[in-house]
C-alpha cells in the first residue's frame, strides 16, 4: 500500500496546482496519474487565460468585478455568482503567480503580459503565450512540481475510489506498465480528472479524456452536477476535430459561408465572431443545416487579412495544425472548420474550496462543477478555474487533514477494494460475449454528438437514452480481452468504457429532464430560457435504474438574470 | 488505398525475442500514423501497445521510429510518407516496456538534474516582471520543447555515456538560462558544464534532425558552452588567477 497524506489524481493543471498547494502547506503528497503530467490534456490549451489585468490597449478599465459579470452573463445566470467572484478576484494574484514561476507569456509593448480579446468579454482580458498557453502553463507547473520533489506515480490508473463508513480514504490503482494493482491511501484524496471529452464523437479533447474520475466519484456518492451542459466549440478541423482556438477569432478572424458571407453579423450584430461560443456553434450548425456551409458538414474561418506577421508571431501552432491536419496554409487560404465536443460544464459538485458532499473528496478543473461555468463557459476562464479551484482545494486539504484526529483505516476495507477491483479484472479478461468495446465506444460516442448535441430534442434524446442502455447492456457482454499484463490498452479502454457510458447517460437524462434552453443546452422543443422553473442545478446520483436527478437553487450576489444579447 | 504497417513487437513477459508483425491499414485522407496505429488496436489487434494524448502534437506521447526517421507519429501525415509501406519502431536506445512503448524513467530523473525550474533573481515585484518581446525571442524556440525523448534517443553521445544529460535536458537547461528573469546561472551552468553536460556534445547534429519541433539543439547547447566558458573566465578573472594575462 502507498501512503500520502493527500492522494492526488491527475497530473493536469488542477492537479498539479494542488499538489503543490498541499505541499507548500506541510503535507507529503502523492500525485498518480494515468500519464506522465506533462502529456496531460491541459498542455494541448492554446488561447489564454482570463483575468482582468487591464494590460492591453483599451483595457485600461478592466476588473475582477466586471470580469465577474461577463462570467455570469455568458453562463447565462447559472454559475453560482459568490464562486465567480472568488475566481475572477484570484485570477490577477494566480495570473502573477505563474509568471513568477516562469510562464513565458507573450508581452505587450510595455513589456507587460499580453492579452487578447475572447469571446463574451467586455475587455481584452485573455493573457496568453502565443496559441500554446496551455502547454507553457502546464510544463511551468510540472517544473514547480519537480522542484519540490513531489512523488509522482505516472502511467497509474484509477480504478477505483474507496470510501470507508462515508469517508474517502483512498484508491485503486492498476500500473499500466506491469500490471500490477495497488491500494493508495490518503487522509484527503484530490481529483483533478479533467473532462469526458471522449464520449462524444468530434471532440477537440485529447484522446485519454475519457472522464472516468467524474465517474469513480458518482460511484462513492458525490452527485454529477449540471452534466447536460456540454460546450461545443465553433472552430475545430474538419476530419480530426483539432481545435482552432477562439484566439484566431480574437486577433481578428472571420467566419464565412458558402456565399461568402461573414454571417456572424446576422446573429451578434455589435460582437460578431466574438460572442460566446455557444451562440457561434449554433450559428454555424444553423448555416450548415440551412444548406450554407459547404459539403454540408463544414464553414470557413479566414485569417488571411490578419497578415503573415501576427499569423506567425500570434498563431504559429494554429498555422501548423492547419498545414498538417488539412492541408490549408492559413496565410493564403481559408481554414475550413466546424463545431466539436469541447468541454463540460458539468462535473462532480464542489463547493469554492473543491469539497464534495463525501468527506475526504475533493476535486478541481474541469471534472469538477462549483459552479463558475454555468450553463456556457467563456473561453480562457478554464484553464483559470484549474489553477484558482487547484490551488483553493490543495489549501483546503490542509485544513482538513491537520484539523481533525485520524485513526487508522481498518486494512480490510483497502483488501476488499482491491478484491472488487482484482475481480472486474478478472471478469473482462474472461468475457465470453460477442461485443466488441471499440464498437460500443464509437457508437456511444456517435448516439451523444448526433442526438444530444448542438440542438436537442426530446425524441432524439429519448432515443439516445435508450440506446446508451442497450450499450451498457451489450457492455456486459464483451469479448474477451486480449494480451497480457503489460501495458495492455485493450484492458484499460474497456474498463474506462463503462464509466463513459454511466456519464453518457447522466448527461442525456439532465438534457430530457432540463425543458428550456439555457447557454449550451439548446432545445428545439423548449427554445426559451425558463428562469422560473428551471434556474436551478441539477444533480445526478446513481441508482440500478440509471441516474436519480435532484435539484439546487443557483446563488446570486449581484446580478439577477437578463436577456443575453450580444 | 491500403498501406502496409511492419510493427516491431516485444513482450518481455512471454517474448524470448522482438519481431515485427504487418498489419494492413485501410488510408482515408489526412489520416495520420497514429490513425493507423489505432484503427489496428481497434479493429485488428487489440494486444497492441502504444503511448498517445493530444494527437496534435503537443504532448509529446507518440514520438516513434517511423521508416527510420524519428517522428512524431500523430503529426505525420501517411500520405507524406510516400510510401505503402511503413515501418515502425520504439525509440532506439531506450529499455523496450512493451512493442512500441519505451521506458522513459531514466530521462526524465536526467531533467531533475538540470534545476529544471526558473528561480526568480531579486525580490519579486506585486504584478508581472517586464521582459520584452525582443528578451522573450532568446528563448522562444526552446521553450517549444515537448518533452518527446526523440533526440535522446538520437543523440551517440548519449549511447555510450549512460551519465550524459543530452541534448533535451539540455535545451531544457537553456531555457532558463537563456531567460531574462532568471537568477540561477552560475548554479544552473555549474550543474550542466561537467564532464556529463554541454562538453560531451561534439555537434553531430542528430538531435536537430530527430526533433520534431524543429528546435535547434545544438544552438542551445553552444550558447551554453559559450556562457559557462565566460563564467569560468570571470572566475580566473576574479581570483586573480589569470597572472595579469588580459582574457575575454
Ligand atoms: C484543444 C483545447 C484547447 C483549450 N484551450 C483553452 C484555452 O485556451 N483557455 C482555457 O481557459 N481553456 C482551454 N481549454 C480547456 C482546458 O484546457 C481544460 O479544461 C483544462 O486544461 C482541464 O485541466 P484539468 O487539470 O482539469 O484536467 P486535464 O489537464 O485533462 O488533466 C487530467 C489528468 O487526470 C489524469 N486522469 C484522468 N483520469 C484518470 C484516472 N482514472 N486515473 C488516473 N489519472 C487520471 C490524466 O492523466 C491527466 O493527468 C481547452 C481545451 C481544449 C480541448
Ligand atoms: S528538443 Fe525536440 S526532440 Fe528533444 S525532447 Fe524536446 S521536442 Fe523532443
Ligand atoms: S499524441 Fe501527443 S504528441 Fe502525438
Amino acid at each position: 500500500m502507498v501512503i500520502h497524506d493527500v492522494i492526488i489524481v491527475g497530473g493536469g493543471l488542477s492537479g498539479l496546482r494542488a499538489a503543490i498547494a498541499a505541499h507548500d502547506g506541510g503535507l507529503d503528497v502523492g500525485v498518480v496519474s494515468q500519464v506522465y503530467p506533462v502529456r496531460s490534456h491541459s498542455g494541448a490549451a492554446q488561447g489564454g487565460i482570463n483575468a482582468a489585468l487591464g494590460n492591453a490597449e483599451g483595457g485600461e478599465d478592466d476588473n475582477p468585478e466586471r470580469h465577474a459579470y461577463d462570467t455570469v452573463k455568458g453562463s447565462d445566470f447559472l454559475a453560482d455568482q459568490d464562486a465567480v467572484e472568488v475566481m475572477t478576484g484570484m485570477a490577477p494574484g494566480i495570473i502573477f503567480e505563474m509568471e513568477h514561476w516562469g510562464v513565458p507569456f507573450s508581452r505587450t509593448k510595455s513589456d507587460k503580459i499580453a492579452q487578447r480579446p475572447f469571446g463574451g468579454g467586455a475587455f481584452p482580458r485573455t493573457c496568453f503565450a502565443a496559441d500554446k498557453t496551455g502547454r507553457f502553463l502546464l510544463h511551468t507547473m510540472f517544473e514547480q512540481m519537480l522542484k519540490r520533489h513531489i512523488k509522482v506515480y505516472p502511467e497509474w490508473l484509477m480504478m477505483s475510489l474507496v470510501v470507508n463508513d462515508g469517508v474517502c480514504c483512498g484508491l485503486v490503482g492498476y500500473h499500466i506498465p506491469t500490471g500490477e494493482f495497488e491500494s493508495f491511501q490518503g487522509k484527503a484524496i484530490v481529483l483533478g480528472t479533467g473532462g469526458y471529452g471522449q464520449v462524444y464523437a468530434r471532440s477537440t479533447n485529447t484522446l485519454i479524456n475519457s472522464g472516468s474520475g467524474m465517474a469513480h466519484a458518482y460511484h462513492a456518492g458525490a452527485p454529477l452536477k449540471d452534466m447536460e451542459f456540454v460546450q461545443f466549440h465553433p472552430t475545430s478541423l474538419i476530419g480530426s476535430n483539432i481545435l482552432v482556438t477562439e484566439g484566431a477569432r480574437g486577433e481578428g478572424g472571420y467566419l464565412i459561408n458558402k456565399l461568402g458571407e461573414r454571417f456572424m453579423k446576422k446573429y451578434a450584430p455589435k460582437v460578431v465572431e466574438l460572442a460566446p461560443r455557444d451562440m457561434v456553434s449554433r450559428a454555424i450548425q444553423t448555416e450548415i443545416n440551412e444548406g450554407r456551409g459547404f459539403d454540408d458538414s463544414y464553414v470557413l474561418l479566414d485569417l488571411r487579412h490578419l497578415g503573415k506577421e501576427k499569423i506567425l508571431e500570434r498563431l504559429p501552432e494554429i498555422r501548423e495544425h492547419s498545414i498538417h491536419f488539412v492541408g490549408v496554409d492559413p496565410i493564403v487560404a481559408p481554414i475550413p472548420i466546424q463545431p466539436g465536443q469541447h468541454y463540460s460544464m458539468g462535473g462532480i459538485d464542489t463547493d469554492f474550496d473543491g469539497q464534495t458532499p463525501v468527506p475526504g473528496l475533493f476535486a478541481a478543473g474541469e471534472c469538477a462543477c462549483v459552479s463558475v461555468h454555468g450553463a456556457n463557459r467563456l473561453g480562457g476562464n478554464s484553464l483559470l478555474e484549474t489553477i484558482v479551484f487547484g490551488k483553493r482545494s490543495g489549501e483546503k486539504t490542509v485544513q482538513y487533514v491537520k484539523g481533525r484526529e485520524w485513526k487508522p483505516v481498518p486494512e480490510g476495507v483497502f483488501q476488499y477494494a482491491l478484491d472488487i477491483v482484482r475481480a472486474r479484472v478478472a471478469a473482462l479478461f474472461q468475457g465470453t460475449g460477442q461485443q466488441e468495446p471499440a464498437a460500443i465506444r464509437a457508437e456511444m460516442k456517435e448516439t451523444m454528438f448526433f442526438k444530444v448535441g448542438i440542438f436537442r430534442e426530446r425524441k432524439l434524446m429519448d432515443e439516445a437514452l435508450k440506446r446508451i442502455a442497450e450499450l451498457q447492456e451489450r457492455y456486459r457482454h464483451l469479448r474477451a480481452i486480449k494480451g497480457g499484463k503489460i501495458f495492455n490498452l485493450d484492458l484499460c479502454r474497456a474498463y474506462e468504457l463503462r464509466y463513459m457510458l454511466d456519464l453518457a447517460e447522466a448527461i442525456a437524462a439532465g438534457a430530457i429532464a432540463r425543458q428550456e434552453s439555457r447557454g449550451s443546452h439548446s432545445r428545439l422543443d423548449f427554445n426559451k430560457r425558463d428562469d422560473h422553473n428551471w434556474g436551478k442545478h441539477t444533480l445526478a446520483y446513481p441508482t440500478p435504474e440509471g441516474p436519480r436527478l435532484s435539484y439546487r437553487p443557483v446563488t446570486f450576489t449581484k446580478w439577477q438574470p437578463e436577456e443575453r444579447k450580444y | 488505398m491500403n498501406v502496409t504497417y511492419t510493427v516491431f513487437r516485444f513482450d518481455p513477459s512471454k517474448d524470448k525475442e522482438s519481431r515485427y508483425e504487418a498489419y494492413q491499414v485501410p488510408v482515408r485522407e489526412g489520416m495520420t500514423v497514429l490513425d493507423g496505429l489505432l484503427y489496428i488496436l481497434d479493429n485488428v489487434d487489440p494486444t497492441l501497445s502504444f503511448r498517445f494524448a493530444c494527437r496534435e502534437g503537443v504532448c509529446g506521447s507518440c514520438a516513434m521510429f517511423i521508416n527510420g526517421s524519428y517522428r512524431l507519429a500523430c503529426q505525420t501525415q501517411i500520405k507524406d510518407l510516400k510510401s505503402d509501406r511503413i515501418k515502425i519502431e520504439p525509440l532506439p536506445n531506450f529499455q523496450v516496456i512493451k512493442d512500441l512503448v519505451v521506458d522513459l524513467a531514466v530521462f526524465f530523473e536526467k531533467l531533475e538534474k538540470a534545476m529544471p525550474y526558473l528561480v526568480a533573481a531579486g525580490a519579486l515585484p506585486e504584478k508581472e516582471r517586464l521582459q520584452s518581446m525582443e528578451q522573450r525571442k532568446q528563448i522562444n524556440e526552446v521553450i517549444d520543447c515537448i518533452l518527446c525523448a526523440a533526440c535522446q534517443s538520437a543523440c551517440p553521445q548519449a549511447w555510450t555515456n549512460k551519465d550524459f544529460l543530452g541534448p533535451a535536458v539540455l535545451t531544457k537547461a537553456y531555457r532558463f538560462v537563456g531567460d531574462s528573469r532568471d537568477g540561477a546561472q552560475r548554479e544552473r551552468l555549474k550543474l550542466v558544464a561537467g564532464e556529463d553536460g554541454v562538453w560531451r556534445c561534439h555537434s553531430v547534429f542528430n538531435c536537430v534532425e530527430a526533433c520534431p519541433k524543429k528546435i535547434n539543439q545544438t544552438v542551445a547547447i553552444s550558447r551554453l558552452k559559450r556562457k559557462a566558458f565566460v563564467q569560468k573566465l570571470k572566475f580566473w578573472q576574479r581570483d586573480g588567477a589569470t597572472n595579469g594575462r588580459k582574457v575575454g
